[in-house]
């Protein structure tokens, strides 16, 4: 639907913070075209067996619901309150002191109150309260509940699938209420009746077949990556190897697809394969575990915990010592903070110690994957990188830290120290925009769809205008990120927001300034641009 | 329409407190009423928001949590010539309990607040710590309140108890000494209250409890200053009750008048309702899972009580949909024939 009319960037700015003429839960949903995301094909639900399969879509009148989808969403409720400390808390405790209001994306880019996080949550609390506290059995609206209805569950869907679980405002939060946790919450329990999208269950079921979320089969990622290879070798006249479902090899790299299948993510991945070849990497790609990226996060804990699987079937199958992990947003948050405990423990791995400098990498000692940005930062701090920042000359950079590794993690200065020993002309944008307080790409956790397009740049808006602003400041013309994500969908946000500035990643960064042992002169970086000054 | 409804909400929080401040008046006219209130109901009260508190923290604090969620501000911990942030990223439990300290007796993480505006077509965001600041002061306004309390539970008085009155008061102005907290109490709950009615956005969200939550702490706040300061009433009647409560040997006050009684109930309408409502985040703030857990989750397994098992795919299911292709494009395979993923799935 790329034919989809979207308003022109100073049109779609007008936004208005005015509150609705009616109260929140007498404001019907409207699905309005360009701001919600098709529902999944029954085919894909079939296949991971799935409930409810079918035809519709969210903006029919009849959703197509089993009989008794109410009573399927409150015993999925209780389940869940019984299964997650953080629901049940985040449920009760919450002062509504509306801090959150104005930290999340989407509220800034709509100025619909039902995207000020604290509403968001109100959307299902109220339902809560109803079925499940004294206050609210009792005394009903006066205390914030509400009857589960058919229009409540369709504004659950239309939020919670505006929603990039990006965790902006449980930073801000004095009791650190995590809205991503109840919108994942939010979006298990529309699983349950079969409410998803297939942007999301489509990658899922892709990913479970091929193990990769694009459907890429073991040939196809062959070609791929050696269509890469042949590309370096053209840019640098060194040729670098490709090694697949290497048995005995040291380490397994899972990169996101999104880094071998598609510009400008491939240019990361030629950084990858070009600092592999360099150190001489004893390593191996697998193509059943082929996906670092884990759409399951953004369904049910469960599919998450069912595609990550593969992260450790495979390299106790291929018997490596230790994972190594590419740049990749949401992958991160399922390798750090879930994977070890839904799949683990990884005792058949060897704690991670670098091959080439014999750093441990100890705080990944139990879970055994390393984030690239650490290993190749651990190298180049070691010298055992020979760089030249100056091939990047004719870049201005300025860097987008991604959500999860950001929130999730406290990755910072890793891709920071890159940077800086690859790149000349490095700028920061406003405080208020990057690190721990980053603004979402406006398109993660399963939005990046072309149907949701005016909702992608709404959401997207504030890290556009950070970047505008660095542009006008500093002439920016590149924004750095790790994340598969980021590279596709910043893409399209610049050309909305802020046309002329391109996206890379920080191992294309390096691989252009990497200087390689044999390799010829080079004239132009590794998107065939001519380097400055030839 | 959501504007009378709004008004509606906030009349209702007010017509609450008028009622409770009735049946208050009320009780202070009738000797039998007065006698109900201070040796029965004051028990039960006390009874459902021990019993009520203990159970939603207990409630809590047995739900498991399944997954190491923290939600990092600052640096992790990787390599060793990065700096890392323990606070804001803990590591360890040290860091946490750091972390923790910062957020509950320092409001850290309101502390960032900021307001999104568009100027010119763009979103800015400025600082705003107003919230964070009348926040932290009625907050710690109420705290030193209620220890100050203490005198009328403790014979002979807890040494603290007075030093801390007499640096409440060491303004010294009026008779008897204003108390800082007392304005700093009073002042924090009109700024909470006065952005909730004033501002749209929040007015929007806001619900009868919201209102209700400040206006009673307020009346309480209001009839207890007022006895101190306009209507004095005689300090030792109460003494004898509260001390009568402390030692299981109730008695009736002798004459206090209707504020006091007002105080009384406000009071216990809070302590009893409190247990079931968003009042529980004073407990809650210390069971928050992206707050008090460590940024570990590498180093250590975090372990879910409930792991629950999920449909995998296998290699061999794998290898056996492709195997053809990956012979084909030179990819290693495990068996050359075909039938034993189907083999395996039959043992």
């Amino acid at each position: 639907m790329s034919s989809l009319k979207i308003s022109q960037p100073d049109e779609l700015i007008r936004i208005s913070y005015e509150t609705p003429k009616t109260a929140w839960m007498d404001t019907p949903t409207v699905f309005r075209p360009g701001t919600w995301s098709y529902a999944a094909a029954p085919k894909n639900l079939s296949y991971l067996g799935l409930p409810n399969p079918r035809q519709w879509q969210p903006s029919d009148e009849d959703w197509k619901l089993p009989d008794n989808w109410r009573q399927i969403i409150i015993d999925g409720m209780k389940e869940r309150l019984e299964k997650y400390r953080s629901f049940r808390l985040f449920m009760d405790i919450c002062v509504r002191c509306g801090a959150c209001a104005d930290k999340c994306h989407f509220y800034i880019g709509t100025g619909d109150p039902k995207n000020m996080p604290v509403l968001r949550a109100e959307l299902i609390r109220s339902v809560y309260r109803r079925y499940f506290t004294t206050v609210g059995r009792c005394f009903g609206a006066l205390a914030g509940a509400r009857d589960l209805t058919i229009d409540v569950l369709k504004e659950w869907f239309y939020y919670f699938y505006q929603c990039t679980e990006c965790r902006r405002c449980s930073v801000f939060c004095p009791y650190g209420i995590d809205q991503a946790e109840i919108t994942m919450i939010g979006r298990e329990l529309l699983n349950l009746v079969g409410c998803n999208i297939n942007w999301v269950i489509e990658p899922v079921a892709n990913c479970y077949r091929t193990g990769n979320h694009l459907g890429i089969q073991p040939g196809g990622i062959k070609d791929m990556l050696e269509f890469l290879a042949e590309d370096i070798f053209d840019r640098t006249g060194v040729k670098v190897n490709v090694p697949i479902n290497k048995k005995g090899a040291d380490i397994l790299f899972v990169a996101p697809s999104g880094d071998y299948f598609a510009d400008p993510g491939t240019y990361t991945c030629m950084g990858y394969l070009m600092l592999f070849h360099e150190i001489g990497l004893d390593y191996t790609f697998s193509t059943y575990a082929s996906e670092g990226g884990n759409f399951g996060l953004f369904a049910s804990h469960d599919l998450m915990k069912s595609i990550n699987y593969k992260i450790y079937a495979e390299p106790r199958r291929l018997g490596v010592r230790w994972i190594l992990g590419g740049e990749c947003g949401h992958m991160w948050r399922v390798v750090h903070q879930y994977m070890d405990t839904m799949n683990g423990p990884a005792d058949f791995l060897e704690e991670p110690v670098s091959p080439i400098t014999g750093t441990l990498f100890e705080n990944a000692r139990s879970t055994k994957m390393v984030h690239i940005t650490e290993f190749t930062a651990d190298l180049i701090r070691n010298g055992k990188l020979n760089l030249d920042p100056r091939r990047n000359d004719h870049i201005k950079l300025t860097f987008h830290d991604s959500c999860n590794p950001a929130r999730a993690m406290g990755l910072f200065e890793e891709p920071r120290y890159i940077i800086r020993n690859t790149c000349n002309n490095f700028y920061e944008m406003a405080e208020d925009t990057i690190r721990e307080k980053t603004f979402c790409c406006g398109a993660g956790a399963g939005l990046g769809n072309d149907e949701n397009i005016e909702m992608r740049m709404r959401g997207g808006m504030p890290r556009a205008m950070a970047v505008r602003d660095v542009v006008k400041k500093h002439g920016v013309n590149r924004l750095g990120c790790i994340c598969a994500i980021d590279r596709a969908t910043l893409t399209t946000l610049m050309d909305y927001w802020v046309p002329g500035v391109n996206v890379m990643g920080v191992h294309e960064l390096l691989g252009n300034a990497l200087v390689m042992k044999g390799e010829n002169e080079r004239t132009t970086d590794l998107r065939g641009e001519p380097l400055e000054g030839c | 329409m959501q504007e009378v409804k709004q008004r509606i909400t906030i009349l209702t929080s007010f017509l609450a407190i008028a009622a409770i401040a009735m049946l208050a008046a009320a009780i202070a006219a009738s000797k039998t009423a007065g006698i109900v209130l201070t040796m029965v109901v004051a028990y039960i009260v006390f009874a459902v928001f021990l019993i009520g508190f203990v159970y939603r923290i207990i409630r809590w604090a047995i739900s498991p949590v399944p997954f190491r969620i923290p939600t990092t501000c600052g640096q992790e911990k990787s390599l060793p010539w990065i700096k890392a942030n323990p606070l804001e990223c803990p590591f360890g439990n040290l860091g946490v309990i750091g972390r923790m300290a910062g957020e509950i007796f320092l409001f850290r993480s309101l502390f960032r607040n900021s307001k999104a505006e568009l100027v010119n077509g763009r979103p800015v965001y400025g600082s705003s710590k107003w919230l964070w600041f009348f926040g932290l002061m009625f907050h710690v306004s109420l705290l030193l309140v209620i220890l100050r309390h203490l005198r009328f539970f403790t014979e002979p008085v807890v040494p603290f108890v007075g030093a801390l009155s007499s640096l409440d008061g060491f303004l010294e102005i009026g008779i008897p000494t204003l108390y800082m907290t007392d304005t700093a109490l009073v002042a924090g709950l009109i700024f909470l209250f006065m952005r909730r009615v004033l501002v749209p956005q929040l007015r929007y969200l806001s619900l009868f409890t919201d209102y209700f939550a400040l206006l009673l702490i307020a009346s309480v706040a209001v009839t207890g200053i007022s006895m101190r300061h306009f209507f004095p009433v005689d300090l030792n009647e109460i003494k004898t009750m509260t001390m009568g409560w402390v030692t299981f040997t109730p008695v009736v006050p002798g004459k206090t008048g209707i504020l006091f009684y007002m105080h009384l109930c406000f009071v216990m309408v809070l302590i009893a309702w409190l247990p079931f409502s968003k009042l529980m985040h004073m407990g809650g703030i210390f069971l928050s899972p992206t707050r008090n857990m460590a940024n570990n989750n590498r180093a250590r397994r975090h372990v879910n009580p409930w792991n629950a098992p999920v449909r995998v795919r296998t290699y061999k299911e794998y290898e056996e949909e492709f195997r053809e292709q990956m012979i084909e494009a030179g990819i290693p395979v495990e068996s050359t024939g075909p039938g034993e993923a189907e083999k395996d799935k039959q043992d």
